[in-house]
């Protein structure tokens, strides 16, 4: 019989370029960021491996924000209509916020301008209700985390060093929160929202933590740089 | 500067190198900050910028494709990049590569992966010494690599030629202008596919098959430079990420 061997040739989180063979035959199977071609896998990111199981992914290094159902993002409406919001999540695709999403009571548009709800320019922290296959991206404020955001200020990091920000189970957003004792939000999309009296810290160590990613021992690096104030 | 008598005297070239060398090549990756991804890339005194924006919204909005991304790219050379002054904006020159340099890399990007998007590709040839679309798609291909634009793999490319009857590798300064043929490839990493090949001058059907060969040499040592870039800048350490 036809018997092919199949071998793996990565070890979790190296780094690899697209083109890379990560692995042959037919034992493994692509996840995201990784295609298969004549029975090699190969990477189409630059990024690192993630090893699960039979799976082989990549965690890419950079890239654009694709919106996902259930992910929670930061966005800013830019345009309103009879009865939506559009809203760009700093992604290719803008997001639509309906009136019935956003709003849990009854409206008489003929009464009532939507503006009272949201405004152009206002920043909303929303969910993302559903993507169709033709990349329309529904939000909904129906969460208990969903609301305006008033004030502060907003940053924008690669979408793709937003879990390095947040930290394992959230130790190190936790550990800025604390010692700036502002509120912080991630949004899923990279857009993070500062708002209380020591922004000025908050942001710069954010902002460290972005261009500095890829170093170890990062955390040890951020408690002093907190510690030490301005 | 006029013609040489001779541009190949005992098998060394005007610069000094053998047939088979490249000129000194400088890559680097991640030089602009607005960019998604960047690169430059040099032969010699060819020096190439690429900037790569996008995936982004596609304007102006009847371009966009419901399945698929759209691919544009802008070769550019940059006024004071020869000699003589290079008249800024379009010219056929400037739309002929433009056209060949989005050809070469529509070969290896996924464009269903986002669709109604526009990939802008911008490669500014700051000084030019020749092959210069060549190190234009070197820097091009990384530069797309950096941005996160999903590829099948590194683009490649060297130009070949034939200068005083030898067949020699990576044509530069006067070999261009002096030499009797000049040929840019490229090739999808180191594989045996080319996406690019331009001949200038009169070649037999033998040394046409020996240029090629050289120029699958010539673009596999390009791909380990190309990757070597990568490795070497982000060597410091490897991400502790949770997915």
């Amino acid at each position: 019989m036809n018997e092919l061997k199949s071998e793996i040739f990565v070890k979790d989180r190296q780094l690899v370029i697209p083109g890379e063979t990560l692995a042959k035959g037919l034992d493994f199977l692509p996840s995201s960021g990784c295609y298969r071609v004549n029975n090699e896998l190969k990477s189409k990111l630059l990024g690192l491996v993630k090893l699960k199981d039979r799976f082989i992914g990549i965690i890419p290094l950079a890239g654009v924000y694709i919106p996902k159902t259930g992910d929670g993002v930061i966005g800013l409406v830019e345009d309103m209509q009879t009865t939506i919001w559009i809203v760009d999540i700093n992604s290719p695709y803008d997001a639509i916020l309906p009136l019935s999403e956003a709003v849990g009571e009854y409206v008489d548009l003929n009464k009532t301008d939507i503006s009272i709800y949201y405004d152009i320019n206002d920043l909303i922290y929303a969910k993302v209700l559903n993507v169709s296959k033709s990349k329309q991206v529904q939000l909904t404020m129906n969460d208990h985390r969903a609301r305006k955001l008033i004030g502060g200020r907003v940053l924008t990091i690669t979408p793709s060093k937003v879990p390095r920000l947040i930290g394992k189970q959230g130790s190190m957003i936790e550990l800025i929160k604390n010692k700036t004792k502002c509120q912080i939000i991630v949004g899923q999309n990279g857009v993070v929202w500062i708002k209380g009296e020591r922004e000025g810290l908050a942001a710069k160590a954010i902002l460290t933590i972005e261009s500095e990613s890829h170093i170890t021992g990062l955390t040890d690096k951020i408690t002093a740089m907190l510690e030490k104030g301005e | 500067m006029g013609k040489k008598a001779k541009m190949i005297i005992n098998g060394k070239r005007l610069d000094g190198r053998s047939l088979e060398d490249f000129r000194p090549i400088t890559v680097e990756v991640g030089v602009l900050k607005s960019a998604e991804g960047s690169a430059v890339f040099k032969f010699g005194d060819t020096y190439a910028l690429a900037a790569v924006y996008g995936p982004r919204t596609m304007h102006p909005r009847h371009l966009q494709d419901p399945q698929r991304a759209i691919l544009r790219c802008r070769y550019s050379m940059a006024p004071f990049s020869t000699n003589e002054r290079v008249r800024p904006g379009v010219n056929r020159r400037s739309v002929e590569i433009s056209k060949v340099l989005n050809e070469a890399l529509s070969n290896v990007v996924f464009f269903e992966d986002y669709p109604k998007t526009g990939i802008d590709v911008f490669v500014e040839i700051l000084q030019a010494d020749a092959s210069t679309r060549c190190a234009g798609l070197n820097a091009a291909a990384l530069a797309l690599v950096e941005a996160g634009v999903p590829i099948k793999d590194l683009i490649s490319s060297c130009s070949v030629g034939k200068v005083d009857g030898e067949i020699v590798l990576d044509i530069g300064g006067d070999e261009d202008e002096f030499g009797e043929v000049d040929m840019a490839t490229a090739t999808i990493g180191n594989e045996d596919k080319f996406v690019l090949l331009q001949v200038d001058g009169i070649i037999t059907k033998e040394d046409f098959f020996k240029l090629l060969d050289l120029a699958r040499k010539g673009c596999a040592e390009i791909y380990e430079r190309q990757k070597n870039a990568f490795k070497e800048k982000y060597k410091a350490g490897e991400i502790d990420v949770e997915s």
